[in-house]
């Protein structure tokens, strides 16, 4: 280790948290993951709600009522980037702000009235009500209610199984794939479209869902819906009539993309539009599942088009990062190995991967890509965080906004890679836009004046 | 929308957050303190999450990560492992021990698990652990801030000689402000203890190494001395009894007490300084003077422009008493008053407060935002303050924000905002009237030919 002795670490980390940790090359059992936290080590994680928000929450006509109490609801207000090209109801709050009383007498009568409140108002198609901790401590029957209420307004009222500790993050995940299932199925079969496939797992963060729509329109090919970036209930409904799914968040939709495989026959592709490489393989990919000359010969033309555009961006970019070393802690495993990649197409070095809820094969893949003496580390801390980085002598890191004041204070570089950006970092734009705010962050000249003895 | 004056069920857009968030902020005004809140790891990463936006400082606080097993066979051994990691990785002084909504209705005793915790601990353990109940349904973040206050008083304070400092209650204040605060006393030349103090924990300098738990806040013993003191000033006027701490102090160990609201608007800042005089055997120094007669003539200077002001705030209850006051100080009609709180002396307060402008102001307790969204487009608001919550009414019906409170998560600097003192009055009053102006500037050509040039249609309309 360098710089630190062994005693002094030892101190730093938790003794029941070793195990999630590993450098590569050092130790040979594998990382330990999808567990709990450990009590006390102040985890980064959020809960199954939030994933559970995640998902659901970009579908902009819907109403999103959070049946718990004021906090829940209050600190996920608006807090994410996706967009909408229509209806704004999903950037609203909604809440049945439960009190004392209600949770002393149960909060059923008061959830039955805040819909009837809400449908009055706003006039939806679709109200989802999402279940916190206490909804299944005071027992509330959510189900009844939500049944008795659609059946008195006629519109679609789902309840979201997404008690907070019920699980984390990927169990929320889960939990909105199932609504989104049972919201889309129907008696009849649907006639299918041609040249037509859902999009999974992009929710339109700054645009980034109409970004691969132009893409895959100006080739041809006509995305059904977007689930769950920008969609309305309507088009969502529409989903089975599509002839292929494809997937890019496969952490939070690979599920939904299985499972309509077995309930439609609907094949199912991994892809991803993060980085130039990824981008140009996944067109390709996609187009020659649809066989079709008209559609890879303009696949290429685009292709070609756009990285003489916007791959001198991030050549000059990668010029002057070379051998930078990287810190990656995100959510979830997928986009933690696509980030990897992205390093790499800026000729950085990973010198530290942590995810929140990353898997086994996740942790796997991680583990091949990565170079020796690379940290890998599962539901990692700040004093983690702060330890490793340090210790490899990270230049960046990229994370979360809980992340990022840690980094600054560290004086390390930092971009947000979360649900709150505010530009696209999808296709070969967003591969672009990556390497400036790289650069941008990494290169800045206050770094040079963090010193403490100028005066 | 014709609903506002119905009892609704449903809170849309909230004011508040809730009591646990609020309660954190006393523990972080503590020197070399840490905070775990017991129950489930979401509702910790939120308040972190939200906290860090605000003051683009870390926030670190731990979490009992109670699991759906905690919840059927309690959480105290969750707890007590917290509280051993806590003590590993920061060795804090002091913890602050929050419930939240699941805790409280699983029916968790803080006070027996951190007792039996300390027994446990044995002879070494020094840290001295503050139990809190929050229930997050028991009330907003106001709620919390004042619960825990109290608490660390009521558990903290004990017999102690006398000494010639005094007691120094806030609200939830800006570190800037609070820095102020502590500026005007030390011109004064008075010791003081001020509680909590998050000057330098939640807006610390770069420094290097870095610090787990940041420098700065009030420490331990002078807390626990509290009871010693020559007097009690508090910045919190709307505080029941029962929840005060100065007046705790003031009864348990007859510590005189000095109730004042926050030192916004002239007479507010003159009535500190007044008392500071009291309590000071100085002359009030010539650089406040020189502030007080700057902000005299700034409020002279700007006061035409004022009057055109007509205003929506919603704040915690001190800070929107205090932004009133200065609003109904200086022209500006404050039409919608608003807060996510429940006190019932603040209504009182402010209908005083406005009693002589030109129209009634509404006021609005445990509100949310879309009910003040609906008040705004009746009384013809063109003007906002409060925290960023408020952005979307500004985005909707375009009225323009002035940024004052917490949270502030869609710019830069919310933990650097000074509004209280002659010169944060003075800051706040240039804020909102340059915002007045910006909004007259950019429109006024368009709208004055809009309204006023009929000639050349009525002209061609002739021939
Ligand atoms: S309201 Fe209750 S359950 Fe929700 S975040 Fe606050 S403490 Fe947790
Ligand atoms: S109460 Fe549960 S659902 Fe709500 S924030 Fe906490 S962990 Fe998440």
């Amino acid at each position: 280790m360098k710089n630190m002795a062994m005693k002094e670490l030892d101190n730093e980390i938790i003794k029941e948290r070793s195990k999630s940790i590993r450098t590569k090359g050092r130790q040979s059992q594998p990382i330990q993951c999808e567990a709990d936290s450990v009590a006390g080590c102040v985890s980064q994680r959020a809960c199954v709600y939030c994933g559970a928000r995640v998902v659901l929450n970009p579908i902009t006509d819907a109403v999103h009522l959070v049946h718990g109490p004021i906090g829940c609801a209050s600190y996920t207000w608006d807090i994410r980037g996706s967009l909408s090209s229509g209806s704004d109801l999903y950037r609203y709050s909604f809440s049945t702000d439960l009190r004392e009383e209600d949770i002393i007498f149960g909060g059923e009568k008061k959830l039955a009235r805040c819909i009837d409140e809400l449908v009055e108002r706003y006039h939806p198609g679709l109200l989802l009500v999402y279940a916190t901790c206490i909804v299944g401590v005071i027992g509330d029957d959510l189900g009844a209610v939500c049944k008795a209420a659609s059946l008195r307004h006629k519109i679609d009222i789902i309840p979201v199984e997404s008690a907070g500790f019920s699980g984390n993050k990927s169990d929320g995940y889960r939990a909105a794939c199932d609504v989104l299932l049972r919201m889309i199925a129907s008696e009849e079969a649907v006639p299918k479209k041609d040249n037509c496939l859902n999009y999974l797992g992009d929710f339109n963060l700054a645009g980034e869902a109409w970004i691969i729509k132009s893409y895959l329109n100006e080739i041809g090919i006509h995305v059904n819906v977007a689930i769950t970036g920008d969609s309305t209930y309507d088009t969502l409904l529409e989903a089975p009539s599509a002839s292929l799914n494809i997937v890019q968040c496969a952490g939070s939709m690979g599920y939904m993309g299985k499972r309509m495989e077995q309930i439609y026959g609907m094949p199912c592709m991994n892809i991803s539009f993060l980085g130039l490489e990824d981008t140009m393989d996944s067109l390709r990919r996609i187009s020659s599942f649809f066989d079709n000359y008209f559609i890879s010969s303009r696949a290429e033309a685009l292709i070609k088009r756009e990285y003489e555009l916007y791959a001198p961006v991030v050549e000059s970019c990668r010029a002057r990062l070379q051998d930078k070393k990287a810190a990656i802690f995100v959510g979830g495993g997928f986009k933690a190995i696509s980030l990897i990649k992205q390093f790499r197409e800026l000729g950085m070095e990973v010198v530290m991967v942590g995810t929140q809820t990353g898997r086994e094969e996740e942790y796997d893949t991680i583990h091949q890509m990565v170079t020796d003496g690379t940290v890998v580390l599962d539901d990692a801390n700040p004093s983690e965080l702060e330890t490793f980085m340090l210790e490899q002598g990270a230049d960046l890191l990229v994370g979360g906004v809980k992340e990022r004041p840690l980094a600054f204070k560290l004086g390390i570089a930092f971009i947000d890679h979360n649900h709150e950006r505010k530009h696209p970092l999808s296709g070969f734009i967003g591969a672009a836009n990556f390497a400036q705010e790289v650069y941008a962050t990494v290169c800045s000249p206050v770094w040079r004046y963090l010193n403490l003895d100028g005066i | 929308m014709t609903k506002q004056n119905r009892v609704r069920n449903v809170t849309e857009n909230p004011c508040n957050m809730c009591m646990p968030m609020g309660a954190i902020v006393p523990f972080k005004g503590i020197e070399n303190a840490m905070i775990i809140i017991h129950g489930s790891q979401g509702c910790a990463t939120y308040m972190r999450r939200h906290m860090a936006e605000h003051f683009n400082e870390p926030i670190d606080v731990a979490s009992s990560s109670i699991t759906e097993q905690g919840t059927i066979y309690g959480g105290e051994n969750n707890l007590k492992k917290g509280l051993e990691n806590v003590m590993q990785l920061y060795k804090p002084e002091l913890v602050g021990i929050l419930s939240t909504c699941l805790a409280e209705t699983i029916g968790e005793d803080l006070g027996r698990t951190a007792s039996s915790f300390t027994r446990e601990q044995g002879e070494g353990f020094t840290a001295r652990l503050v139990p809190v109940s929050t229930p997050g349904y028991g009330g907003g973040h106001y709620e919390g801030y004042i619960q825990a206050l109290y608490s660390i008083v009521v558990q903290l304070s004990q017999k102690t000689e006398k000494h010639d400092r005094i007691n120094v209650f806030v609200p939830h204040i800006s570190p800037a402000d609070i820095r102020e605060i502590k500026r005007i006393l030390e011109l004064m030349e008075i010791k003081y203890t001020l509680l909590p103090d998050i000057s330098e924990t939640l807006d610390s300098p770069y420094i290097q190494p870095y610090r787990r738990i940041p420098a700065g806040g009030t420490p331990l013993q002078e807390i626990e001395a509290m009871p010693g003191a020559r007097a009690t000033i508090e910045f919190m006027t709307m505080l029941e009894d029962e929840l005060s701490p100065g007046k705790y102090l003031e009864s348990e160990f007859g510590v005189p007490l000095y109730r004042l609201p926050l030192p916004m608007g002239i007479e507010a800042c003159d009535e500190l300084l007044r008392v500071l005089k009291k309590l000071s055997s100085k002359a009030v120094p010539e650089v406040i003077k020189k502030e007080r007669g700057r902000l005299l003539d700034a409020m002279v200077d700007s006061h035409k422009y004022n009057g055109a002001g007509r205003a929506a705030v919603f704040a915690e209850p001190e800070v929107l008493y205090g932004v009133t006051r200065i609003m109904a100080e200086n022209g500006i009609l404050p039409a919608v008053l608003a807060t996510g709180s429940k006190s019932p002396a603040l209504k009182k307060l402010l209908q005083s407060l406005t009693a002589d402008c030109d129209e009634k102001a509404i006021i609005l307790l445990d509100s949310d935002f879309v009910s003040i969204q609906d008040h705004c487009a009746n009384r013809k608001i063109n003007l906002a303050v409060g925290n960023s919550d408020g952005r979307f009414i500004s985005e909707q019906v375009g009225i323009p924000l002035v940024r004052i409170g917490f949270p502030i998560h869609d710019r830069i600097g919310g933990q650097r905002i000074l509004s209280v003192g002659y010169n944060g009055t003075m800051m706040l009053m240039d804020r909102i009237t340059n915002t007045l102006l910006a909004e007259k500037l950019s429109s006024y050509r368009q709208d004055m030919y809009q309204s006023l040039y009929k000639y050349p249609s009525a002209a061609a309309n002739d021939h």
